[in-house]
C-alpha cells in the first residue's frame, strides 16, 4: 500500500515537473532583443535616439535664451 | 509663478528626465510576454504623452476658469498656449499608437472606443482654436473661448477615461481590460515609467511656457510701437 502511494506522488511529480517545463520553454519561445542586445549593438540605437533628444532639449534652450534676451530688452 | 517659468531647474531637470527614461527605457529590463514582446517599452513613449496632454489642457482650464474670475488678457494667452501644445502632444500620442496598434493589433484603427473617444476629444479640442480665430474681438474672444474650453475639458476627460472603462475595448484599462500596472507592469518598469512621465510633463509645461512669453513679449512691442 505504502509502495503504491510513493509510486502514485512520484508519478505526480513528474507530471508536475513536466508541465513545468514545458511553460518554461514555452516562455522561452517567447521573442525578446536578448540576442540584439548581446550583439552590443542596441546601443547604437540608444545613442542615435538619445542624440536626437539632446539636440531638441539644446535648441529649446536657446529658444529659451533668445526670450530671456528680448524679455530683457524691453 | 513668472520668475518661475524663467528659471531654469525645472527645465534641466525635465531634460534629464527624458533622457534617462530613455536609456532605461532602451535597455531597461521588462516582462516577457506574447505578442507585445519589446514593444511594452512603447510604454515609456506612448502614454507620457497622453498624460502631458492631460496635463496641458487642465492648466488650459485653470487659467480659463482664472482668466473669468479676473479678466486678464495673460490668463487668456497662457489657456490658449496652454492647448496648442496639449495638441502637439495628443497628436503625437495618436501617431505612436497608431503605430503600436498596426503592429500588436494587426490595424493601425480598430473602432475601439477608446481611440474613437481621443479623435473626438482632438476634433473637440481643434474647434476650441478654429472658435478663437472665428471670433474678431479680443474679449469676447476670450470670454466664449474660455467658456467653451471649461466645458470641453470634463467632456475630454469622459471621452477618454470613463466611456471606454464601461464598454469592450481593446486597449489596455479599458472595458475590464486590466491596465498595463496592474498586470504586466513589474516593478522593474514603474520607476522607468514614472521618470518618463514626470520628464515629458515637464518638457510639454516648459514649450507652454516658451510661447506663453513670446507672446508677451509681442503684446509688449505692439503697445510700444
Amino acid at each position: 500500500m505504502i509502495y503504491m502511494k510513493t509510486l502514485i506522488i512520484t508519478f505526480l511529480t513528474i507530471i508536475c515537473s513536466l508541465e513545468l517545463v514545458t511553460a518554461q520553454s514555452q516562455i522561452e519561445q517567447i521573442e525578446m532583443a536578448t540576442g540584439l542586445r548581446s550583439s552590443g549593438k542596441i546601443w547604437v540605437v540608444v545613442l542615435v535616439v538619445l542624440t536626437l533628444i539632446i539636440g531638441i532639449f539644446l535648441y529649446l534652450f536657446s529658444i529659451d535664451r533668445k526670450i530671456k534676451k528680448l524679455e530683457n530688452h524691453k | 509663478m513668472y520668475s518661475m517659468m524663467r528659471k531654469s531647474w525645472w527645465k534641466v531637470l525635465g531634460a534629464v528626465m527624458v533622457c534617462s527614461s530613455v536609456v532605461a527605457g532602451f535597455m531597461g529590463p521588462v516582462p516577457v510576454l506574447p505578442i507585445l514582446n519589446e514593444t511594452i517599452r512603447n510604454i515609456y513613449f506612448h502614454v507620457p504623452m497622453w498624460f502631458s496632454m492631460i496635463t496641458l489642457y487642465l492648466i488650459s482650464v485653470i487659467f480659463s476658469i482664472k482668466y473669468l474670475n479676473s479678466g486678464e488678457r495673460n490668463h487668456d494667452i497662457m489657456a490658449v498656449e496652454a492647448v496648442n501644445v496639449g495638441i502637439l502632444f495628443c497628436f503625437l500620442g495618436l501617431l505612436t499608437g497608431m503605430q503600436w496598434a498596426n503592429i500588436t493589433w494587426g490595424d493601425p484603427w480598430p473602432n475601439d472606443p477608446k481611440l474613437n473617444g481621443s479623435a473626438i476629444a482632438t476634433l473637440m479640442y481643434l474647434a476650441y482654436l478654429v472658435l478663437r480665430n472665428a471670433l474678431e474681438e479680443e474679449q469676447k474672444r476670450a470670454k466664449i473661448s474660455a467658456v467653451y474650453n471649461i466645458f470641453a475639458f470634463p467632456i475630454m476627460i469622459v471621452l477618454l477615461y470613463i466611456l471606454p472603462k464601461l464598454t469592450d475595448s481593446l486597449h489596455p484599462g479599458s472595458g475590464g481590460n486590466s491596465t498595463f500596472s496592474d498586470l504586466d507592469m513589474d516593478n522593474n518598469m514603474r520607476p522607468v515609467f514614472y521618470t518618463a512621465v514626470i520628464g515629458w510633463i515637464l518638457t510639454g509645461i516648459w514649450i507652454c511656457t516658451l510661447r506663453y512669453r513670446l507672446r508677451l513679449v509681442e503684446n509688449n512691442r505692439n503697445k510700444l510701437d
